[in-house]
């Protein structure tokens, strides 16, 4: 299902329907939340999930956790305004990892996400609900966030195109902060044409965030690129990991088909990236041990009453949040200390820069870089990973947040009957250059795979 | 020989119409709690700080006026901790770079330097049902502060004494209110200080540890608060008591300090760069135009007052000392076109009533068109410069018009010269004695009748007339 096909029916109770007939057992989506859009608008009637860290006015924003289990959003994210003021309609809420912390979405306070593909594997995570509702053909497009590959990941597992755009396309006012830095609203969809037209809709300068920045080109106007006109690089760490053979072999196919097409293909060693994941898992704690101590049961929110100041506050986020995200808030407070700041934090921000200047450099001279976007198939559910395995799965996709970079997950045929992506990562906002690389590739892939079927 | 080391720690609220990060008023004084608040300032989930041009605006003028370093590159960071009058549990500042680096203010000719000065936002109002959170059963939050913006002045250790570091403050608020930075009211909390001191005996070089004294809201309790913590620093020091690094509050009531938490206590604020923001660029294009818009300082002011109104150079400094003073008296020579005038009876009468009533200029019922009223009874003889002095007072408690204050209490002076030489003639005849002792060359005896005639006609009687008809009559016979 796509936009362009819908455009002028009005299937928001088709897929209000759809919802509550199927998705018991995969569990995406939270809660139905009806906000319909603005009847005049070119879009009316066409139906989008939003990932439960957003705020819509009037509805619950829970970020799946206890903690803001029953917590009412005071107003609206600017991104779901103006897909409001387009004439899309909000029909719910999808979960994902409390706080956005997780990559398989087994850490909601309100269950997993069942992958739509095989319910017996995972969604991907963070914003497992959204890849599975579009994976699952509820609505023709979502809105997730993507911190460190919280949207590519789950897109990959589910067999979505998922966008993370450009660090300062999308105002991220009103998306409940995970790492400020590094977060950046997300587009799940079945097609980059689609994900072009809902960020030209919803990118900008806003106000209200001022590390927005202005994109003047049409995202939409042009998305044919010829394949035989890029250079293409592909980081030596992608060879290095310890990938399952079939990822491998797929992620060949892909490389071949491009060569095929007249793309120049280049290996090239980055060896910085292999600092990028310990660089992450210090700068994203960090952050976020901040951005979440305001929820402390004063204002608003989950309050376990208890005497005295520090009882309350102590006892309020032991029960409200859940495991992941206490380990993650623990780590951050840690990297801050006055005693560990330079050792940890202030490092991790120096070898960012260091990453970042490395990856403009490399991006100057090719059109796109090119991974797996997930090192592994997706797992079973409560398949047994400890911590750092998880962390892992974020190898490819971490670089793009810590360098601000466009990325995007085009899927690319099935491995053992599951879906599998591959991750173009283009130039800093020149978000409109990659989607048009990713646009012409997936459709020409597309057309491939059916000609071979 | 004890020698006292203090430095400031000052927070202002700046004079703008909207909050730090968010566009709600500042207005808090008139509001009623949690009026003027939106999710931002509240720390709602999603919101983000969007910075006031005006309160920047605002920090770099008062880096201009207080002779700092405006740097052109600074930026936010985050102080985290938690309490509940911390909307975040985390407070936006600037600690690693600050927008003002080093200054200095003047006091009677020394340099009192300033380390730096940068811009945070204010916390929410909290008020316990028993005063104290540990022991309250309830407690109220007014985030109507919450988010109002801040500039922090932190000065070098260079004050001496306590009546320096009063007289710090005073002429640090004052200039702040000449800028039109901060209403610089310690009373309503816009204006704040912390002060740590320390003691060195400079015989042998001892040196107490240093105290960090918070919670002092007026400029008086900044000098006592001090006065009391150098004595007992320094009868530490000659007790050879252990001290430890503490910081203790100021009970206004008792007049005392007492402790509030030692070093140990310390909060690990972790401060890291506020992500949420883009580094703050000033361009000189910028600065020049604050600068552009500094309006006459105090040292300008006096400066004119001497050559456009002929004043002293004493009462020039004197009525510039305070903006609302300057702009009083200015206000109040248009009306009595008498610049001395006007200049003494606002150093004598007005100064001595603000004192004692412990009044603010801008809340005075005295108008400058009385000055204009007070200069014509003056000239028309219609009263004395006794009469004068006397119903200053009452004109100004109760903001009635000089004349009509004449009028009402039949204070006008009598020049009627046969009314006058009646009277005059009555005290002759009830003093024959005194009238002898005249006669006989006891001339100092005409100030005992010229008290008389001012008793008798309660201090109305023209002097010049009453001298002349009284030398005329004694002089006589």
């Amino acid at each position: 299902m796509t936009i362009e096909e819908t455009i002028g029916r009005n299937i928001i109770e088709e897929s209000i329907q759809k919802i509550i007939e199927m998705d018991k057992i995969i569990n995406s989506v939270l809660r139905i939340e009806k906000v319909v859009g603005n009847k005049n608008g070119k879009y009316f009637g066409i139906p989008f999930l939003v990932k439960d860290n957003i705020l819509v006015k009037g509805t619950k924003t829970t970020n799946a956790s206890k903690i803001l289990e029953n917590y009412i959003s005071p107003y609206t994210a600017t991104a779901v305004q103006k897909l409001l003021e387009a004439g899309f309609s909000l029909i719910g809420k999808t979960n994902m990892d409390e706080f956005a912390m997780g990559n398989t979405n087994e850490n909601s306070y309100f269950g997993p996400v069942r992958n739509p593909k095989d319910l017996s594997r995972v969604s991907g995570g963070s914003s497992g609900g959204s890849a599975a509702a579009v994976g699952a053909g509820y609505v023709p497009f979502s809105l997730g966030t993507d911190t460190g590959g919280s949207v590519r990941l789950p897109a990959s597992f589910c067999g979505v195109v998922g966008f993370k755009p450009s660090y300062g396309m999308i105002s991220r006012y009103g998306v409940t902060s995970f790492a400020s830095s590094l977060d950046q609203i997300g587009i799940l969809s079945n097609s980059v044409k689609d994900v072009s037209l809902v960020v030209e809709i919803i990118k900008g300068k806003d106000k209200n965030d001022p590390t927005t920045l202005s994109h003047t080109v049409d995202l939409t106007s042009n998305l044919e690129r010829d394949l035989s006109d890029i250079k293409i690089c592909i980081p030596k760490i992608v060879y290095d990991t310890d990938l399952n053979i079939s990822i491998k072999n797929s992620f060949n196919e892909a490389v071949d088909f491009l060569k095929a097409k007249g793309s120049k293909v280049e290996v090239i060693d980055i060896p910085e990236l292999e600092y990028s994941v310990a660089v992450y898992y210090i700068i994203a704690p960090s952050e976020a041990s901040s951005n979440l101590a305001r929820f402390d049961g004063v204002r608003y929110g989950f309050r376990n009453a208890s005497l005295g100041l520090n009882d309350m506050y102590r006892t309020t986020r032991e029960i409200g949040f859940g495991i992941e995200v206490k380990r993650r808030i623990i780590m951050g407070t840690f990297n801050l200390s006055a005693d560990y700041y330079s050792k940890y934090y202030s490092k991790a921000l120096k070898v960012r820069r260091i990453i970042s200047d490395k990856l403009y450099n490399i991006l100057d001279e090719y059109d796109v870089m090119m991974t797996p976007t997930s090192p592994s198939i997706p797992p079973y559910m409560g398949e047994k990973f400890n911590p750092l395995e998880y962390y892992l799965m974020d190898t490819f996709t971490i670089p793009a947040n810590l360098a601000g970079l466009p990325a995007i997950n085009i899927p690319f045929g099935l491995i053992e009957g599951l879906p599998f992506g591959i991750q173009f990562i283009g130039r800093q906002m020149k978000d409109e250059e990659l989607l048009a690389i990713a646009n012409t590739f997936h459709e020409s892939a597309k057309k491939e795979f059916e000609k071979n079927v | 020989m004890y020698k006292t080391i203090i430095g400031l720690e000052i927070h202002t609220q700046l004079l703008t119409k909207t909050k730090a990060f968010c566009s709600c008023s500042t207005d808090h004084f008139n509001s009623i709690p949690n009026q003027n608040i939106c999710p931002i300032c509240t720390g709602h989930p999603g919101t983000l700080p969007a910075l006031n041009e005006e309160a920047v605006k605002l920090a770099v003028k008062a880096g201009l006026i207080f002779n700092g370093t405006i740097n052109k590159f600074s930026r936010f960071d985050r102080k985290n901790y938690f309490y509940p009058d911390l909307a975040k549990n985390y407070q936006i500042t600037q600690h690693f770079f600050p927008i003002v680096s080093n200054g200095y203010i003047t006091i009677e000719g020394k340099k009192i330097r300033i380390k730096r000065m940068h811009l945070e936002e204010d916390t929410a109002k909290m008020f316990h049902e028993g005063d104290q959170i540990s022991t309250a059963q309830e407690s109220f939050l007014d985030f109507n502060r919450s988010g109002i913006p801040l500039l922090e002045i932190v000065t070098e250790p260079d004050i001496e004494s306590p009546s320096e570091a009063r007289m710090f403050m005073e002429k640090l608020r004052n200039l702040l209110r000449y800028a039109e930075i901060s209403t610089g009211d310690m009373e309503k909390g816009a204006l704040r200080c912390d002060a740590n001191i320390s003691i060195v005996n400079l015989e042998n070089n001892q040196t107490s540890k240093r105290v960090e004294i918070k919670n002092i809201n007026s400029f008086k309790f900044v000098e006592k608060a001090l006065e009391f913590e150098q004595e007992r620093l320094i009868k530490n020091l000659e007790a050879n008591i252990k001290m430890i690094q503490e910081t203790r509050g100021w009970d206004s009531t008792r007049k005392e300090t007492f402790p509030m938490r030692t070093k140990e206590d310390d909060v690990d604020y972790r401060y890291f760069p506020e992500p949420d923001l883009p580094p703050l660029i000033l361009t000189d294009e910028f600065i020049d135009h604050i600068r552009s818009t500094i309006t006459e300082m105090p040292e300008e002011k006096a400066k004119r007052f001497m050559i456009q109104y002929d004043l002293p150079q004493y009462d020039a400094e004197i009525l510039t000392s305070d903006k609302e003073l300057a702009d009083f008296f200015e206000k109040c020579v248009k009306h009595a076109k008498d610049a001395k005038f006007v200049s003494n009876l606002i150093m004598t009468d007005l100064l001595r009533e603000l004192k004692e009533n412990d009044d603010e200029i801008e809340n005075l019922k005295i108008k400058p068109e009385f000055f204009g009223e007070l200069k014509e009874l003056m000239d028309s003889n219609k009263i004395s410069s006794k009469i004068l002095k006397d119903i200053f007072p009452e004109i100004y408690k109760t903001g009635k018009s000089p004349k009509d204050i004449v009028k009402e209490k039949g204070l006008e002076q009598i020049d009627d010269e046969s009314e006058l030489r009646k009277i005059i003639e009555e005290i002759i005849k009830e003093n024959p004695e005194e009238v002898e002792k005249y006669k006989n060359g006891k001339k100092k005896l005409l100030g005992f009748f010229v008290g008389e005639v001012m008793k008798k006609t309660k201090g109305k009687a023209n002097p010049q007339k009453t001298n002349e008809i009284l030398l005329e009559l004694l002089e006589k016979e």
